[in-house]
């Protein structure tokens, strides 16, 4: 079983469609979404989490190819040149995704794995850091 | 063992001096004792890096044809200050960006401000300036629009009545509503506390009763040849101090100045706080001569021999009650989480230490290679001065 972050982009053309639905009944994927923006007759976006076998993860990607949607792999950016270490996301990353890497030289690091995008560093951190792809 | 900043420098423009930083010397001096180790070290290298709002810079544009004088000015829809001379302007780091809808849509974003035209302005972009002026005989231009950056500029020069606060409160908020200030988002009943200050780093925790830093003091300002040009704004010297001098609340302060053609970008950055406003965080390294056993002592100060007020910014911050809730070192601080009033609450901080450490290690390299001589102050930095409130008083008779 593997795990894969996604996040879909649907134009008006395909928000409409039980897409996810059928991710989860013809392949057989758990999907954990985190973010959801897709409404009907408008562009819209979902972040999600797939795990499933390799097999049934290929077969849904060449399903999703049949339809105008596109799949794209990072919802939150971390600039890691912009960051100043000054940790102050750290509490308010509810996972540890943004963490210090080191103690001493207290230098901070994103884990993309352990992110569920609730977009509280957005939000906190004063440098602009941390961004959202929609 | 006395030295004279006269022998340090001769030292380190031959190459000679031992320069360590400000952590480093804790070890040092622990190892090999005060004695020796005051003979051996030259100089400590301090630093901090963090948001500072009393900043800014004096901007001159060089004279249009025809000449103008330019009465009112935005640079990248930022306004700035034109009540000086023709084509001089003071870019302040907390003005807001023109129709920023501030807290009108409460918490505001606050996305661009001076403090961002600064971090634009030493990364060398082009910005555009629009000037207004009423016209006058020798100056009769009435507008002006163009794109410059910070070479076409004849001065850009950094000047800020208030850097590097000796110490600095801890924020936390008792009530139960998120608040929006300067020290970060503060969620309800206390759930994280923030703070600011490099601690053991720190210029003025490193010298308490400013021994070696005053007015004149050669400092690294953002990798520009900066210096001490006055006591900062709000110096409130006559503080309560733990029994190594140091102080638990605020206290010291620097006027600072420094040529922005000459700054590293990586130390002036652009600063947006949620629900509050804009501002700029900056880099500051000053190097300490070590003249004397004493002044050495005080550069050993660690981060769990300073402490910090905590201060609930939700009501005895904004209605100026002065209670301290508790007092935390820095070691506490830094170690993610304290315990307040029976609760565990996490802690973060709003200033860099990473930053700052690498700024002591960037200033140490440079008086090893003889490129940066300290500087003897001028003038001493005050005592014992304390800091008046603004009374509100009635029109005068």
């Amino acid at each position: 079983m593997i795990t894969k972050k996604i996040y879909l982009y649907f134009p008006k053309s395909e928000t409409e469609k039980p897409i996810v639905c059928q991710l989860i009944r013809n392949f057989d994927l758990t999907i954990n979404i985190f973010r959801a923006k897709v409404t009907p007759e408008e562009e819209g976006y979902l972040s999600l989490e797939i795990t499933g076998t390799q097999e049934h993860i290929d077969q849904a990607y060449e399903f999703l190819s049949e339809f105008d949607v596109i799949i794209q792999n990072k919802g939150i950016h971390w600039d890691s040149d912009r960051c100043t270490h000054c940790g102050n996301c750290i509490v308010h990353c509810p996972t540890g995704a943004l963490h210090f890497s080191d103690r001493t030289t207290r230098t901070v690091m994103f884990n993309e794995e352990k992110c569920i995008e609730c977009l509280s560093c957005i939000t906190n951190c004063p440098f602009g850091v941390c961004s959202s792809a929609f | 063992m006395t030295k004279t900043y006269a022998e340090i420098n001769e030292k380190i423009a031959s190459g000679k001096a031992v320069v360590l930083t400000a952590e480093e010397i804790i070890d040092y001096v622990d190892k090999n004792g005060l004695e020796k180790a005051a003979k051996e070290v030259d100089v400590v290298t301090t630093a901090t890096f963090g948001p500072m709002c009393s900043s800014g810079c004096f901007i001159n544009f060089g004279h249009s044809k025809p000449k103008m004088r330019i009465s009112e000015g935005w640079i990248s829809d930022v306004p700035v200050y034109c009540g000086i001379a023709a084509v001089d302007v003071y870019l302040g780091a907390t003005e807001l960006r023109q129709n920023d809808s501030a807290n009108m849509y409460y918490p505001g974003e606050f996305r661009y401000g001076g403090g961002h035209v600064i971090e634009d302005l030493v990364a060398g972009k082009k910005l555009q300036f629009f000037g207004l002026s009423y016209g006058t005989d020798d100056y009769p231009r009435r507008e002006i629009r163009t794109m410059f950056d910070i070479n076409d500029l004849n001065q850009a020069i950094m000047t800020n009545p208030r850097n590097c606060y000796q110490n600095y409160n801890v924020a936390v908020n008792t009530s139960n509503k998120t608040v929006y200030t300067y020290l970060g988002i503060l969620k309800p009943r206390m759930r994280n506390m923030t703070y600011s200050s490099a601690g053991q780093l720190s210029p003025l925790l490193n010298d308490p009763l400013y021994e070696t830093i005053g007015v004149g003091t050669s400092v690294w300002l953002a990798g520009s040849r900066g210096l001490v040009y006055a006591q900062g704004t709000q110096h409130c010297s006559d503080v309560e101090r733990d029994e190594n001098d140091v102080p638990v609340e605020g206290a010291g302060t620097l006027a600072l100045t420094g040529n922005m053609k000459e700054m590293n970008p990586e130390f002036v950055r652009g600063v947006s706080l949620k629900g509050y406003g804009v501002s700029l965080a900056l880099g500051v390294g000053i190097p300490i001569p070590i003249l004397n056993e004493t002044i050495l002592k005080r550069v050993t100060v660690r981060d769990r021999d300073i402490q910090a007020c905590v201060i609930d910014y939700a009501e005895d911050y904004p209605q100026k009650t002065g209670k301290v809730l508790a007092k935390f070192t820095y070691e506490q601080l830094r170690s993610g989480q304290v315990e307040l009033d029976g609760k565990k609450v996490a802690v973060s901080s709003m200033s860099s230490y990473n930053k700052a450490l690498k700024i002591c290690n960037l200033l140490k390299a440079e008086i090893e290679d003889g490129k940066f001589l300290i500087s003897e102050p001028s003038q001493r930095l005050p005592l014992n001065q304390g800091m008046h409130s603004l009374e509100i008083k009635g029109p005068a008779k």
